[in-house]
């Protein structure tokens, strides 16, 4: 199949002509009862017989050479049964290893899990102990004689990538797509989007903005912190328990940075309390593991406190974006240029490639150019972080285009129509795209009440921001089998965060014309069902989604091919439709036809699939904002995010997606932040001192779903877990700028930075 | 004939060009026809071993991101594919 067939596979009487029978409605979710009773089971639940406790030493330097670590003392503590230092790690190949959506450098992955030479940042883990208990292992760490060397630390994206900036790794050099430079660098990569000619489109424009923009490092966020327990067998075989949004990855993982052959690594994925992204990469797994082998093949369990997780494990980029665009009297943008700085922590990987795809995305233009600069900086290590690097460049060019807005004198929504990508325009990096819903949900933000509602006060604005997301597919497997009651066993290989069993089960069950009750979802450890990608990219609706209705299809040709053995008959004479199967005179319901061929032989199938017809996701937020000129606060008065869903399989889930999204892109914007002093200490590491959101901050965020079905998708699904974080800052943003005449050019928008930039125009 | 976008990284390569049409029924041969036009190509989108593409290097055919980075240089093409080499998403 060439590469446009695979835009044509969805159903063959198209997913935006199809009446659906369960999806679009709302059952109750398989998990439900044992979430809220308590009694579903996390990592922190898991207690094999005869197990160990582990804790990890971590750096107080954010920069320094490892002179020496002495770890005698601590092995010889009472109830210490190992220590584990970056010696016990394998040797890890200088090779970049595909995760499906991302890569990542395997030896840097390893420096990261356990600092080698140097330490990178404050919080670098640097030696593991196993003890009894985890009193001991605490006092063990105590006894690590660790002598560094105390280095200058490289904190401000633009001061790293300064020619006479410290370096952070020595053998670092610039990649521009396949050309290295030749010195040493901080700088990992750059890249560039360019086409038509910029000079001439910014000489057709009437207006042209230009601005500089920064924004802090922040965290997911996730309530419950990393967890892992290993138990690494005498023979071989290594079990792992962990929190994560894909087995398959950590066994990956686990498989490249300890050498140890995947079929004999299983990975059970418990229940997990949020990720985000953040639980993709391994932190604790890999040492549960050695720990487990070095104590005497006991099992061993990591839990990471608040501080470590926040220290510790991947954050996403701070940045500095410059963002210049023009327009014409009509409204029509003519040039975009945009320059991007990510952090990218202390090894090379920040998001900078999606966010400079990502910047421009929702307008038409044939003259632009971006580059993006992937840095190292003395912070952890980034990782992903729903919609990785989308908001940080949308808060950058949201803020530009209202001002183009302003000195237009043209209505935000008016001005962003004119400009609107549709099927066939061309992204940021060239491709076209495909059919997509970016002006139905402009539209159906222009027609909500809350866009013309009165917003009357001194202090109050209204603001818009829209946003583009690509979203992912990936590979996803799933496995059924029919019961003798007629109900169907769902095996899937996606964890569920945000309901997908609901999601999965109901795509089954429309494709069986069966209740979604009688199906029965399981999230499948690594052995117990095919290869599935993470929880990640927005995929796993559409694409583990697109692996149940292979599934379902293929079922339902092996219950025809067995009511036709029944009735000794060609199975092209069953036709099924509604639960019943009918050949001529013969009827047979598929509950009565699950006990007929309940014979010994199971009915089972399983399907994996592999697509790459994504269908790239818009938003448009609306968001009035009331502010306190003496404090600075923001306080937010109604907020509307409108989204092309796709498909909504489960409506209430698709909702608290798009809340779940903007709740955390107005965290993002209005208080989260790393804080760190000069010597790269980070001060806020506590849910007290890092200022999230809670329910008293938000307003009641009205969702608003809009259908435009993905015509690369059997039911029109589109992801819809990420675009909703992208537009919250760009559209704060333009909301303070309308309550107070203040251009906000700093994330987040907390009340100091609000004051700071009152006090300027002031002065 | 296949229509390849230069990635504006390469136009030292191609005189400027960012556009330009190249015989092959597959990735492959589109990328042997390219480095015979414009030498220097193929080492900067081919890993050191010579049998892949880098994984800094994404695939996208006619609108479709390839997956798979075992099938992307078999990848048919057809008289009026569109070809981009892109930044891979590399993280996040």
């Amino acid at each position: 199949m060439n590469a446009k067939d695979k835009l044509k596979t969805g159903a063959a009487d198209g997913p935006a002509t199809r009446e659906y029978t369960v999806i679009g409605t709302r059952p109750v979710r398989p998990d439900g009862v044992d979430k809220v009773t308590g009694r579903a089971l996390y990592g922190a639940d898991v207690h094999p017989t005869g197990l160990l406790y582990g804790a990890v030493l971590r750096s107080p330097h954010a920069h320094a050479r490892i002179v020496s670590i002495d770890t005698r003392e601590a092995e010889a503590l009472p109830g210490v049964k190992a220590v584990i230092t970056a010696a016990d790690m394998p040797e890890a190949a200088d090779e970049v290893s595909d995760h499906g959506e991302t890569s990542v450098n395997i030896r840097y992955q390893s420096w990261n899990i356990l600092a080698r030479g140097k330490v990178l940042y404050h919080g670098h883990a640097m030696a593991a102990v196993a003890a009894t208990s985890l009193h001991i292992a605490q006092e063990a760490l105590k006894l690590i004689r660790v002598e560094y060397e105390v280095l200058p630390p490289v904190l401000d994206v633009r001061a790293a990538m300064a020619a006479d900036a410290t370096i952070i790794l020595e053998n670092l050099r610039t990649d521009e797509l396949g050309h290295k430079g030749d010195r040493p660098t901080n700088i990992a990569s750059h890249m560039r989007h360019e086409r038509g000619d910029l000079d001439a489109g910014f000489a057709q424009a009437d207006v042209i903005v230009e601005r500089e923009f920064t924004t802090s490092m922040v965290h997911q966020g996730y309530i419950e912190p990393q967890n892992a327990t290993a138990l690494y067998n005498p023979d071989g075989q290594v079990t792992i328990w962990t929190s994560t949004q894909g087995a398959f990855g950590v066994r990956s993982q686990i498989e490249e940075l300890l050498h140890i052959p995947v079929s004999r690594i299983r990975v059970i994925p418990m229940e997990i309390g949020g990720g985000f992204g953040g639980k993709n990469d391994v932190y604790l797994e890999p040492l549960a593991t050695l720990l487990s082998k070095k104590s005497g093949y006991r099992p061993v369990k990591l839990t990471m406190s608040r501080a470590d997780v926040l220290q510790a494990t991947g954050p996403t980029s701070g940045s500095y974006i410059r963002v210049k665009m023009g327009a014409d009297k009509t409204g029509r943008l003519t040039a975009a240029e945009a320059y991007l700085a990510y952090e990218a922590g202390a090894f090379p990987g920040s998001p900078v490639e999606s966010g400079a795809n990502g910047i421009f995305n929702a307008y038409r233009l044939d003259n632009l150019r971006v580059d993006g600069y992937d840095v190292l900086v003395n912070k952890p290590k980034t990782a992903a972080y729903r919609a990785p690097g989308g908001s940080n460049a949308s808060f950058a060019s949201e803020s530009v285009v209202d001002e183009l807005c302003r000195k237009l004198e043209m209505d935000p929504i008016e001005f962003r129509l004119r400009n609107a990508v549709k099927e066939g325009d061309r992204k940021v990096d060239g491709p076209r795209y495909p059919r997509i819903g970016l002006i139905e949900t402009l539209e159906a933000a222009r027609a909500h009440p809350h866009y013309h509602a009165p917003l009357e006060g001194p202090h109050r604005g209204r603001g818009v921001a829209c946003a583009y997301w690509g979203n992912y597919g990936g590979r996803s497997s799933a496995s059924g089998s029919i019961n003798r009651d007629g109900t169907v066993s769902l095996v899937e290989g996606s964890v569920d965060i945000g309901g997908s069993r609901a999601a999965m089960a109901m795509q089954l069950a429309e494709v069986l014309e069966v209740p979604v009750t009688d199906v029965k979802p399981l999230v499948g450890d690594t052995d117990s069902v095919a290869y599935t990608e993470g929880t990640y990219g927005s995929r796993t609706t559409f694409a583990t989604g697109w692996a149940v209705y292979e599934l379902g299809l293929k079922l339902k040709q092996r219950l025809c091919e067995r009511a036709a053995e029944l009735w000794e008959i060609d199975p092209e004479e069953v036709s099924y439709a509604a639960g019943v199967f009918t050949a001529g005179a013969h009827r047979m319901t598929l509950k009565a036809l699950a006990r007929e061929i309940d014979d010994g032989r199971p009915l089972m199938a399983s399907a994996t699939v592999l697509p790459e017809t994504e269908g790239p996701a818009f938003a448009v937020h609306i968001v009035d904002v009331d502010v306190d000129p003496e404090t600075g606060k923001v306080q937010l008065l109604r907020y509307t995010a409108v989204q092309d869903v796709g498909t909504a399989i489960h409506p209430s889930y698709v909702e608290g997606q798009i809340q779940g999204g903007a709740a955390q892109g107005i965290g993002w914007a209005l208080n989260e932040e790393y804080v760190y002093d000069a010597e790269g200490h980070m001060l806020n590491a506590s849910f007290l001192d890092y200022r999230m959101p809670t329910a008293l901050d938000l307003p009641m965020i009205d969702a608003v779903i809009v259908e435009v079905p993905n015509p690369g998708h059997p039911y029109g699904v589109r992801g819809v877990g990420e675009v909703p974080i992208v537009p919250p800052p760009g559209a704060l943003a333009n909301a303070i700028y309308r309550a107070l005449g203040v251009r906000m050019t700093v994330l987040p928008m907390s009340p100091g930075h609000v004051l700071e930039a009152l006090w300027a125009i002031e002065d | 004939m296949a229509v390849v976008w230069i990635p504006a990284l390469y136009r030292d390569l191609t005189g400027g060009e960012a556009t330009t049409t190249v015989p092959g029924d597959t990735v492959r041969e589109v990328i042997e026809n390219l480095e015979a036009r414009y030498p220097g190509v193929r080492a900067r989108l081919y890993h050191e071993d010579g049998a892949r593409l880098r994984p800094g290097v994404a695939v996208v055919v006619d609108g479709v991101v390839i997956r798979g980075r075992s099938r992307v240089l078999r990848e048919p093409l057809t008289e009026t594919s569109e070809l981009h080499f892109l930044p891979a998403i590399s993280g996040g």
